[in-house]
């Protein structure tokens, strides 16, 4: 018998650095989540950071300068009649938005947890995720087509004798217009389309994690179809529904697109900031602005988890 | 005797997968009854069908004489302990054993002194603040238990209740399952893959083999009297004559079984049966020895202290009259 070496030799640059990793684990480690790291830590937090530096410097009225002082006058502005409609309109927009994706992505993210099996959910991902790949400008311009008074919701709607119920709807106070692409309500309709993969996508994936077995304790135990849905699977979604709200919310709460090409002149926190840091050069009114919706996102995380929203993470 | 359970040619079928085949079955109220078999045996269908979770493709169930082949499981006087044990993650034990009450509309004070009550009755006092996450195996395997026991059901259904504990804990938990039902007196219904299981703990037993129902009988009379060569081969993996050797042994053209522990070592010379032996597994208690006899393979289980032949060596089996079982297949 020959004798065999109980090591095998190495091979080559990789097998070191392999052995070399094996050995001190936490090193391969640091490698990977350092780029990470300091993407997140130097660049997105360094800019927040910065942003938040600026909200409370100020802008000299006259020579339109900024004073490198730090004071509250900046965010004292933010509590100007103009200033509050645009914090306030922004902030029902983005509640209204969140709710309606919410309830209509419900069934579609339960229907593709629940019963939808091979074929079917890739069909499903597919249908969710299509609209994802054509561009935002795209979507956005050709729902203006749509909701225009030329546009083929208005000749539907007169076609099948509904005419009168778009004028009753545009008839409305406050939400209503001139024609649906000039309304609150085209910009909702709007935000809704294009945030709603968002709401389904983590709905799904925690309704995913329900097991059947759940569903079948709770009627075992005498729950009707209503008490289970109220007290195990809305409960055990909750943290997905957070998850998309939070999409839903802080993404109407930033866009300054959309309500530019789809709705009335009024404007919403993003067009705010949009315009305070460019053609009027205040910097730190815009950082302010900015930091409104940073400031609801926080209070909303704080009030679901006080109402026990993540009690089944 | 009352039927707490009873089928009367139900069938269930998955497409062309006759899971359940025609089966009939009457289960005594107060009896410890477990359904055995190897998986895919129709076991848990049957007990699916009990609960509501499965509809009979055909034929009737029946709980306590009324027909319930279409009542929904919330409307069964039936309650489970799943197997994962399926506790709400999100509520602490207390509110998971008192979650039957809460569903019926119990006020709060009155259905926790319930749940209080029953977690008394597992030994699980003082843990009702604590979330299912952070117990045992063990230990929510008795808020299971509490928790289908709370809306004091006519028949409990178990299944496989004890499949994720280890041996030991098994143990203790087959010995306080056993007691709690005759304490309680509830019909218990448990399924289980595990022989020494269903064979130490009921007093009724059905084995299943592809949707039919091999045997019916009380343990004994499964064990000793197995009626086909499936029930001898898998409960208790008894030693399966075909028709020629049980006719050499005097029992007659069929097949018949012989237990390994009936089967006593002894010289080859002159015995009833005589071979080699081909292998030999250390148990503890004893060793199996595998012999093999004119191509037939015969197990015997020797006890510890025996002297055990090696491999190869020339070995007889001895056996009383009685041990052969002549079976009903022929």
């Amino acid at each position: 018998m020959t004798r065999v070496s109980a090591i095998l030799p190495e091979r080559g640059l990789a097998d070191r650095l392999s052995t070399v990793f094996w050995r001190r684990p936490k090193l391969l480690l640091l490698l990977l989540i350092s780029p990470p790291l300091l993407w997140l830590g130097v660049v997105y937090l360094g800019s927040l950071a910065a942003l938040l530096l600026q909200s409370f410097y100020s802008i000299d009225e006259f020579s339109g300068v900024v004073k490198e002082e730090f004071t509250l006058k900046t965010y004292g502005e933010l509590f100007r009649a103009a200033n509050m409609d645009i914090i306030i309109r922004t902030l029902l927009m983005s509640t209204a938005v969140t709710i309606t994706s919410a309830f209509v992505a419900f069934p579609i993210a339960y229907y593709a947890a629940r019963y939808a099996r091979g074929r079917w959910k890739a069909v499903f991902y597919l249908g969710i995720m299509l609209p994802l790949w054509s561009s935002y400008l795209v979507k956005v311009y050709a729902w203006k087509l749509i909701l225009a008074k030329e546009g083929i919701i208005t000749w539907a709607a007169e076609g099948i004798g509904a005419g009168f119920l778009l004028d009753a709807v545009l008839a409305l106070p406050w939400v209503g217009g001139n024609s649906l692409s000039t309304s609150f309500i085209g910009t909702w309709l709007v935000f809704v389309y294009v945030w709603m993969p968002f709401m389904i996508l983590p709905m799904q994936a925690s309704l995913e994690r329900v097991p059947l077995s759940m569903l079948e304790a709770s009627a075992d135990l005498g729950a009707s179809r209503k008490q289970t849905f109220r007290t195990v699977v809305l409960p055990l979604a909750m943290p997905g529904v957070i998850a998309g709200s939070i999409f839903t919310f802080s993404l109407t709460m930033g866009d300054y697109i959309i309500p530019q090409i789809v709705g009335t002149s009024a404007r919403f926190i993003g067009q705010a900031v949009y315009q305070f840091q460019g053609t009027a050069g205040n910097i730190p009114l815009a950082a302010a602005f900015a930091m409104v919706p940073i400031l609801i996102m926080l209070v909303y995380l704080a009030l679901a988890k006080r109402g026990g929203a993540f009690d089944a993470l | 005797m009352t039927a707490a359970v009873s089928f009367h040619r139900v069938s269930r079928h998955f497409g062309s997968v006759r899971a359940v085949d025609q089966v009939n079955l009457t289960i005594e109220e107060g009896s410890f009854f477990a359904m055995l078999g190897p998986s895919g045996s129709g076991k848990t269908t049957c007990l699916r069908l009990i609960s509501g979770f499965e509809s009979p493709t055909s034929g009737e169930i029946a709980i306590f004489g009324q027909d319930v082949s279409h009542v929904p499981p919330n409307r069964r006087s039936v309650n489970t302990v799943f197997q994962d044990y399926a506790l709400f993650p999100h509520m602490n034990v207390r509110d998971n054993v008192a979650y039957g009450p809460m569903v019926a509309g119990v006020g709060k004070a009155q259905r926790h002194a319930k749940a209080e009550e029953m977690l008394a009755l597992v030994k699980l006092d003082g843990f009702g603040d604590r979330k299912p996450g952070q117990l045992s195996g063990g230990q929510r395997q008795r808020v299971a238990l509490a928790r289908a026991l709370v809306n004091e059901p006519r028949v409990l259904l178990l299944d496989e209740p004890l499949g994720a504990l280890d041996l030991k804990l098994r143990e203790a938990m087959q010995d306080e399952l056993k007691a709690l039902q005759q304490r309680l007196g509830i019909t218990f219904v448990f399924v289980t893959h595990d022989q020494g299981e269903a064979l130490s703990m009921a007093d009724h037993l059905a084995v299943f083999n592809e949707g039919k129902i091999a045997q019916i009988g009380t343990p004994a009379e499964i064990y000793d009297k197995p009626r086909t060569r499936f029930v001898a081969d898998f409960v208790g993996s008894s030693n399966v004559l075909p028709p020629e050797v049980s006719e050499r042994l005097g029992g007659g053209k069929r097949w018949s079984s012989l237990r390994p522990e009936a089967l006593r070592l002894v010289a080859p010379e002159g015995a009833r049966l005589a071979g080699t032996v081909t292998g030999l597994r250390y148990l503890g208690a004893g060793t199996r020895v595998a012999v093999d006899i004119d191509g037939t393979e015969i197990a015997a289980l020797a006890p510890s202290g025996a002297d055990i032949p090696g491999v190869g060596a020339a070995i007889g089996l001895a056996f009383d009259a009685g041990a052969l079982h002549v079976m009903e297949e022929a």
